[in-house]
C-alpha cells in the first residue's frame, strides 16, 4: 500500500528553520476555491522542493482546509515529499521495459557511487536518488531523469559518468 | 524552388536520445554559416530506435535521417543542404527510394497518430493544415445533431482505448441521456502502465487532435467543461497541451459559442496528477480532480449518471479522443473497414523490451502478435530466442511465444488471460525470468494499491511475499497452489480494476510457464539466470587475468587469489550477490 509513514524524526524537522511566509501568495491564490488541495500542495512543494511538515498547520490556520485531509493527500501521492531533497533529483525508471533491460543495475551503480541508498539524499544535499514507475521513454530503456532532463540507453558506467560530470560542474 | 526544410523530432524520447543537442547544433550552423533553410520542430514519429531523427524536405522529396548526433548533423547539413548530395546511407525513410526500415511503416495505418511526427505540435497553423478542427467545422456547418454525432461514433465501432474496451458511442449516449445542466468531459491522460507511452506521444505530438475529440464529445453529450487529467511525469505533454488550449481559445474553438456553434460553451483545462497509478481508474481519477485521495468508489452510480462533482461525466482515454475527429471527418464506415468483427479500427502499441525496433506503431486490429513483433519490430535483439510478450501492463499477462499467432483484438487477447490494456507490448527473450516478471508486477500493484479493499491491500502483499521467497530460493511445495488461490480471491473481492486484474501477471505466468516456477521451487534454479540468489558464481580460469577486482569488491571476502593468478570463489561464504559478476572486466565470472 502506498501510504508513507511520517518519519520518527518529525520533531527534528519541525525545528528546521523554514520561512513560511514564502507560501502566502500560494495560499492567497487558492483560498476558498473547491478541489484545490492537490495543486496547493504542488505549489508549496515548488517553493521548498518538499512540503515542510510545519506548513500543514500554517495552511490550516489560514484556510478552512483540515489538517487530516492535507496529511491524507500528501501521504497518498508519490509526488509529495515530506523531507528535504537534493539539488538534483535522480529518478531511475523501474518500468517494465527498464526492468527487463536492467534498471536494477543502474540504481545499484548510482547508490554505490553516491554512497546513499534508494530514496536518500547525499550529505552535501546535491543528489537525491529515487526509483520511479514508468517515465514513458521505454524504447530507450533503461532510463533516468535528473530534474527535467531524461537520459536514455544507460549502463551502470554511463549513469555514474553523468553524475560525476554534474559533481564537477558544481565544483567549478 | 521551395525552401528546404530541416525538421528535428523533439518528443520526450527524442530529447532523451539527445535531439536537443542536434537541434542546437543545426541552429548554430544555420546562423554561423548563414544558411538558407527553414528549421522546424516536430514530435515523435514512433521510430524511437532511430532517435534522434532529422527530416530534410527539399524539391526532390523527403529524407528522414536516423541516429543523428551532433557530428552527423554537421555532416548531413553540409552534404545535403549545402552540396545538395543526400547522405543516403543515413536515411531511414524516404519517398524516393526503399530503405531497410520501410518494414517498420509498411503495415501501419495511422489514424490516431496521423499527425505525430509530421507537424509542429506547438503550431495551430500546422495542425489546421492537416485538418484539425475540420470535424468540428463540419458539425457546425452541417448542423449535425447530437444524436447524429453519437450514432456516427457508435457505428464506427470505436471501443475505449484505455484498456476497458467499452463502446465509446454507448458511453456517450448514457451521458447525453443524463438530465443535468452541468456535465463534464474528462480526458484520462494518467498513463500509468509501465511500458506504455502512446498517450504521452499523442499529447506531445498532436495535442489539437485530443482537444478536438473532447470538443466533439462535449457537443454530443451536452457538456460545458472539459478536464484533461495528465500525469505530472509528462511535463512536455502538459506544456504543449496548455499552448494548444491557449491557441484554441484565441481562435474561438474553445470558449463561448465554441467553434461558432450558438449556445455551445465549452472550455478545457489541464489538471496535473500527483503520482498514483490507481488514478487511472475513472472514479479514483475524479476523486483526485476533486482534490481528494484517489480512491475508487462503488459503481453504480456510473460516472455517466453521477461523476465529477456529482454531475454526469463522460470519461475517455487520450487515444480514444484522438480517433474521434478522424471518424467524424471520414465517416463511420471508413473507420470500420479496419479491424475485426468486434474490434474496429486501429490500435497503437508501444513496442519495447528486447526488440530490435522499439517504438510506437499503429496497426489495424486483427494483425497477429507475431507480425507486430517480427515484421514491424524487426525481431528480437541480438537474435536471441523469443520467449513471451507482456500485454496490458500490470493488469495484463504474458503470452508465450507459441501463441504468437494470436491476433490483436479485445476478445482474442482476453482469451489468453492477458488484456489489450492501453497497448504496452513488452517483448521478452530467453534471458527474462517469468517468475521475476510476475514478482515485478506484483511489487508494483502492491505499492500502488490504494488500500481500500482488504483483499487487494493484504492479498497482493502476501502474494508478493510468496513470489519473493520463490525468487530467493526459499520457495516451498504448495506455493503455486497458494498463489492461485489468493489470486482468485483478490480478483473476486476487489472494488476496482486495479485489484480485479492485479493477479493476471501471476496467473498467466503460472499457466504458461509453470515449469519455471517449479525449477525455482524444487531445483532452486533460475533457468533464465536472472534471480541472483539462485545462481552459482565460478571463476573461468581461461578468462581470469588475476586483476583482483572481484576479490577487492566482494562484500563477504569469499574470493581469494594472488595478483596475476586465477582467483577462486568459496561457495560456503558466497552470498550470491553478483557483485563480482558485474565488476569483472574480462567475462571471467561464470553463472551456473
Amino acid at each position: 500500500m502506498r501510504i508513507q509513514r511520517i518519519e520518527p524524526k518529525k520533531q527534528e524537522l519541525e525545528k528546521e528553520d523554514v520561512d513560511l511566509s514564502l507560501i502566502d501568495p500560494v495560499i492567497d491564490k487558492f483560498k476558498g476555491r473547491k478541489g484545490i488541495l492537490i495543486p496547493l500542495l504542488q505549489n508549496i512543494q515548488n517553493v521548498y522542493g518538499y512540503i515542510p511538515p510545519q506548513s500543514f498547520k500554517y495552511v490550516a490556520g489560514k484556510t478552512d482546509l483540515r489538517l487530516a485531509d492535507m496529511y491524507g493527500v500528501a501521504t497518498f501521492y508519490t509526488q509529495f515529499r515530506l523531507k528535504p531533497v537534493g539539488k538534483y533529483i535522480i529518478k531511475v525508471c523501474h518500468g517494465t521495459a527498464c526492468h527487463v533491460q536492467g534498471a536494477k543495475a543502474i540504481t545499484e551503480a548510482l547508490a554505490d557511487s553516491l554512497k546513499i541508498k534508494d530514496g536518500e539524499t547525499t550529505e552535501d544535499k546535491l543528489f537525491t536518488l529515487e526509483s520511479v514507475a514508468c517515465l514513458g521513454c521505454c524504447s530507450l530503456a533503461p532510463v533516468m531523469m535528473i530534474n527535467d532532463d531524461t537520459h536514455g540507453s544507460l549502463t551502470g558506467k554511463s549513469a555514474t559518468k553523468i553524475i560525476r560530470n554534474l559533481k564537477l560542474q558544481e565544483k567549478n | 524552388m521551395g525552401k528546404t526544410q530541416v525538421i528535428v523530432g523533439l518528443g520526450s524520447c527524442g530529447i532523451a536520445a539527445g535531439a536537443n543537442k542536434t537541434y542546437e547544433k543545426i541552429e548554430s550552423l544555420k546562423k554561423s554559416e548563414n544558411l538558407n533553410f527553414e528549421l522546424k520542430k516536430t514530435s515523435c514519429i514512433g521510430m524511437c530506435y532511430n532517435e534522434p531523427l532529422v527530416e530534410i524536405i527539399d524539391d526532390d522529396g523527403h529524407y528522414l535521417y536516423g541516429n543523428i548526433d551532433e557530428d552527423k548533423a554537421l555532416e548531413i547539413i553540409e552534404k545535403h543542404v549545402v552540396d545538395q548530395e543526400p547522405r543516403k546511407d543515413y536515411v531511414v525513410r524516404s519517398d524516393l527510394f526503399e530503405t531497410m526500415d520501410d518494414v517498420f511503416f509498411d503495415d501501419q495505418v495511422k489514424i490516431a497518430l496521423r499527425n505525430c511526427g509530421y507537424i509542429d505540435p506547438e503550431s495551430l497553423k500546422d495542425a489546421e493544415a492537416q485538418g484539425a478542427y475540420d470535424a468540428m467545422n463540419k458539425i457546425a456547418s452541417e448542423n449535425l445533431e447530437q444524436d447524429k454525432v453519437i450514432k456516427t461514433v457508435l457505428d464506427s465501432g470505436l471501443r475505449g482505448r484505455g484498456g476497458g474496451g467499452f463502446p465509446t458511442g454507448k458511453k456517450w449516449m448514457c451521458a447525453k441521456n443524463s438530465d443535468s445542466k452541468e456535465k463534464y468531459i474528462i480526458c484520462n491522460a494518467d498513463e500509468g502502465d509501465p511500458g506504455a507511452f502512446m498517450d504521452r506521444s499523442l499529447l506531445e505530438g498532436d495535442p489539437h487532435a485530443v482537444l478536438e475529440g473532447m470538443l466533439i464529445g462535449g457537443y454530443a453529450v451536452g457538456a460545458n467543461q472539459g478536464v484533461i487529467y495528465c500525469r505530472a511525469e509528462y511535463p512536455l505533454a502538459i506544456k504543449r497541451l496548455n499552448i494548444a488550449i491557449d491557441q484554441a481559445r484565441e481562435k474561438g474553438y474553445l470558449g463561448e459559442n465554441a467553434c461558432g456553434i450558438d449556445g455551445f460553451n465549452f472550455d478545457i483545462y489541464v489538471k496535473e496528477g500527483a503520482g498514483a497509478f490507481v488514478c487511472g481508474e475513472e472514479t479514483a481519477l475524479m476523486a483526485s480532480v476533486e482534490g481528494e485521495r484517489g480512491m475508487p468508489r462503488k459503481r453504480p452510480p456510473f460516472p455517466a449518471a453521477k461523476g465529477l462533482w456529482g454531475k454526469p461525466t463522460n470519461i475517455n482515454n487520450v487515444e480514444t479522443w484522438a480517433n474521434v475527429p478522424w471518424i467524424i471527418r471520414n465517416g463511420a464506415d471508413k473507420y470500420a473497414q479496419y479491424g475485426t468483427e468486434n474490434s474496429k479500427g486501429t490500435k497503437v502499441f508501444a513496442l519495447t523490451g528486447k526488440i530490435k525496433h522499439g517504438g510506437l506503431v499503429e496497426v489495424p486490429m486483427g494483425m497477429t502478435i507475431h507480425d507486430v513483433i517480427f515484421k514491424l519490430g524487426g525481431g528480437i535483439q541480438d537474435d536471441k530466442e523469443f520467449k513471451a510478450v507482456q500485454l496490458g501492463g500490470p493488469s495484463g499477462g504474458c503470452i508465450p511465444a507459441y501463441m504468437s499467432e494470436t491476433i490483436v483484438d479485445y476478445d482474442s487477447v482476453q482469451a489468453t488471460g492477458a488484456i489489450m490494456g492501453s497497448g504496452g507490448m513488452v517483448v521478452m527473450d530467453e534471458t527474462t525470468c517469468m517468475v521475476d516478471i510476475a514478482r515485478f508486477f506484483l511489487d508494483f500493484t502492491e505499492k500502488e494499491s490504494c488500500g481500500k479493499c482488504t483483499f487487494c491491500r493484504i492479498g497482493t502483499k502476501r502474494m508478493l511475499e510468496i513470489l519473493t521467497n520463490i525468487t530467493k530460493g526459499k520457495g516451498q511445495e504448495g506455493d503455486i497452489e497458494k498463489l492461485e488461490e489468493l489470486a482468485h480471491q483478490v480478483k473476486e473481492n476487489s472494488l476496482c480494476g486495479l485489484g480485479q486484474t492485479a493477479p493476471n501477471p501471476v496467473l498467466t505466468t503460472i499457466k504458461y510457464f509453470r515449469d519455471e516456477y517449479e525449477a525455482h521451487i524444487r531445483d532452486k534454479k533460475c533457468p533464465a539466470k536472472v534471480c541472483t540468489e539462485l545462481l552459482t558464481y565460478e571463476v573461468d580460469p581461461e578468462n581470469c587475468t588475476g586483476c583482483t577486482v572481484c576479490a577487492k569488491n566482494c562484500p563477504v571476502d569469499a574470493i581469494s587469489g594472488e595478483r596475476k593468478e586465477v582467483h577462486y570463489i568459496d561457495q560456503d561464504i558466497c552470498t550470491h550477490c553478483g557483485v563480482c559478476y558485474s565488476k569483472c572486466n574480462f567475462d571471467a565470472i561464470k553463472l551456473l
